[in-house]
């Protein structure tokens, strides 16, 4: 419990410093100055503190969404962007803007979340034919899965000349952020609350089917409001920020090796702790190439790909 | 009481269980025994819903398990299947305490919080309960497993194999921990056994089944006998007597 406002205190001393970085000159001194009809106080309102909610929100949602995976696929290396959910949100996306550009971007989520929960489903499908359900195979499966959606969304974004579009999806970045752009992401913080208040008939579902029928709880309902929050989920960031690799990953693993597996106990901390990674992350991003950013995806694909590479090959040992 | 009516089970053409029709005796501990592939395991899923069965019917206690809600069930009877695969990172007194979860929905209350100290201290498990199942041994697991279906605290407890895993032992432990629960708790214990053995030693009634067909059942003094054994495993075994038991001994 100690170690646990500790990780608050942490991610809100996060959050403070993430309002005062950047190329704008914002600073206590700034903000309360009278000069230039407080142009401070307008970037930290317009910019800095819908970017710092938006990092809060789609670090948090993120990594809630890889438990939720990880505990109805029951593999510990299957995240939104290993199932083919993040794939199969980003060609709704483009579906809808194709044929239906004039949308609100709520009804464009909708249709991507759809899309994510449909690609997400036959992932689920093609598991059941995958022998062994080897630990590692399973992620791949995803994997190819994904780069099939993905090379589909391809070719038609380059047929219709939205190849950049696309790119700016896939490639997360907050620096976009700004007041009316990321209101979507409390969709996330939803899907979040969602996953505490059923935190322990996923947890039940974790343990099997078997185990969820004899206790009395229906294994297909819980695998659906699972997929659902998943999907909205990954599909909210996506239109949010674009995706952002291996977060939902990392943070719940880290998570289950510190608290094990009960979701009533690890859902508020791998939400603080999702927070906590990408608020650093785009902190860095921020500050290596100053006045220039990384966009986030590149550096949690980088410290992210480190950890999974760490964790596949710590199992290994563990097996041998 | 359990009773099946014309139970059938089939996988593609092959009947798995096979016009199954039999009454558990409620009390007491009922053996499952045959050899691999009679539909053992099987018929123990269908009775406890976690299988569908293609015709037939089974009632617990007059309740229909296919159209009586699954939490109405789960506080009846419970199962626990072998080899049970775990993924997730649980202590042992979570893992137990989820065996309240039909009477508490995830809300334990003190009722329910006696109820797990109970199981956990039952199954001697006080020493481990703060560790994680996957720091244990296959032993120690399975008592875990056991210690959640005694804190689900259903009349019928079901168990598939439950001595896998087990060295002797434990393997007694477990079978004098289920005449225990039956005597104390008047719980009705049903398991399959490969061991004929135990089966013969701590079971009230044992069914024996071959080929997705029952082909005898009574007590041990009826079954446990060279001509049953034989039609049931199609091997010569010899039965003794020690102790007012009947050892059956298979080596050759």
């Amino acid at each position: 419990m100690r170690l646990f406002i500790l990780a608050i205190a942490v991610t809100l001393l996060l959050a403070v410093i993430s309002l005062f970085v950047g190329v704008s000159n914002v600073s206590l001194q700034t903000l309360f100055s009278s000069d230039a009809e407080g142009r401070a106080m307008q970037v930290l309102l317009v910019s800095r503190v819908p970017r710092t909610l938006a990092i809060l929100l789609a670090g948090s949602s993120l990594a809630i969404a890889g438990l939720v995976m990880q505990i109805i696929v029951r593999n510990r290396f299957v995240e939104p962007s290993t199932a083919g959910t993040t794939e199969s949100a980003s060609l709704g996306f483009l579906v809808v803007t194709l044929f239906a550009p004039g949308w609100p971007l709520i009804a464009k989520m909708v249709v991507a979340a759809a899309f994510a929960m449909a690609g997400t489903a036959l992932f689920l499908r093609i598991l059941r034919f995958v022998p062994l359900r080897d630990v590692l195979l399973v992620p791949l499966v995803g994997i190819m899965l994904g780069g099939i959606i993905g090379a589909i969304t391809s070719f038609f974004a380059y047929r219709f000349n939205l190849l950049p579009t696309l790119l700016a999806w896939n490639m997360g970045d907050f620096s976009g952020v700004l007041r009316g752009r990321y209101e979507l992401l409390w969709f996330g913080l939803a899907g979040t609350i969602l996953a505490y208040i059923a935190a322990d008939r996923f947890t039940v579902a974790g343990l099997g089917q078997d185990f969820t029928t004899n206790l009395g709880l229906n294994y297909k309902r819980v695998m659906t409001l699972g997929l659902l929050v998943v999907s909205v989920v990954s599909a909210v960031v996506l239109v949010s920020v674009g995706s952002i690799p291996f977060l939902g990953l990392i943070v719940p693993n880290v998570v289950s090796l510190m608290v094990g597996d009960n979701m009533r106990r690890t859902v508020p901390w791998v939400a603080v702790m999702g927070a906590a990674f990408v608020l650093a992350c785009d902190i860095v991003g921020r500050i290596v190439r100053y006045p220039y950013e990384i966009p986030i995806s590149v550096v949690v694909g980088v410290l992210g790909s480190g950890v999974f590479l760490y964790l596949l090959l710590r199992k290994r040992q563990n097996a041998a | 009481m359990i009773i099946t009516s014309g139970l059938k089970k089939y996988y593609g053409e092959t009947a798995v269980v096979d016009d199954v029709s039999i009454q558990l005796p409620a009390g007491g501990i009922t053996s499952i025994i045959g050899p691999n592939g009679a539909g053992k395991s099987t018929m123990l899923s269908i009775v406890s819903r976690l299988l569908g069965m293609d015709s037939g019917s089974v009632t617990i206690d007059g309740l229909d398990v296919s159209n009586t809600p699954s939490d109405v069930l789960a506080r009846r009877l419970s199962i626990l299947r072998q080899d049970n695969h775990m993924t997730a990172r649980l202590t042992v007194h979570d893992l137990v305490a989820f065996g309240r979860y039909p009477y508490s929905k995830g809300r334990l209350n003190i009722e329910d919080k006696a109820h797990i100290d109970q199981a956990i201290s039952y199954l001697n498990l006080d020493d481990l309960k703060n560790r994680f199942l996957d720091e244990l041994s296959g032993g120690q697991r399975q008592r875990a497993f056991v210690a959640m279906v005694i804190c689900q605290d259903t009349d019928y407890v079901l168990l598939d194999e439950p001595l896998n895993n087990l060295d002797m032992k434990h393997a007694m432990g477990m079978m004098k921990l289920m005449q225990k629960a039956c005597r104390e708790l008047g719980k009705t214990v049903v398991l399959v056994l490969h061991d004929i053995n135990f089966a013969s030693w701590y079971s009230n009634y044992i069914i024996a089944m071959k080929n997705g067909r029952v082909v005898r059942q009574g007590t041990p003094d009826e079954l446990i006998r060279p001509e049953a054994l034989k039609e049931i495993y199609d091997m010569d075994i010899n039965v003794h007597e020690i102790g007012g038991h009947r050892v059956s001994l298979f080596y050759d």
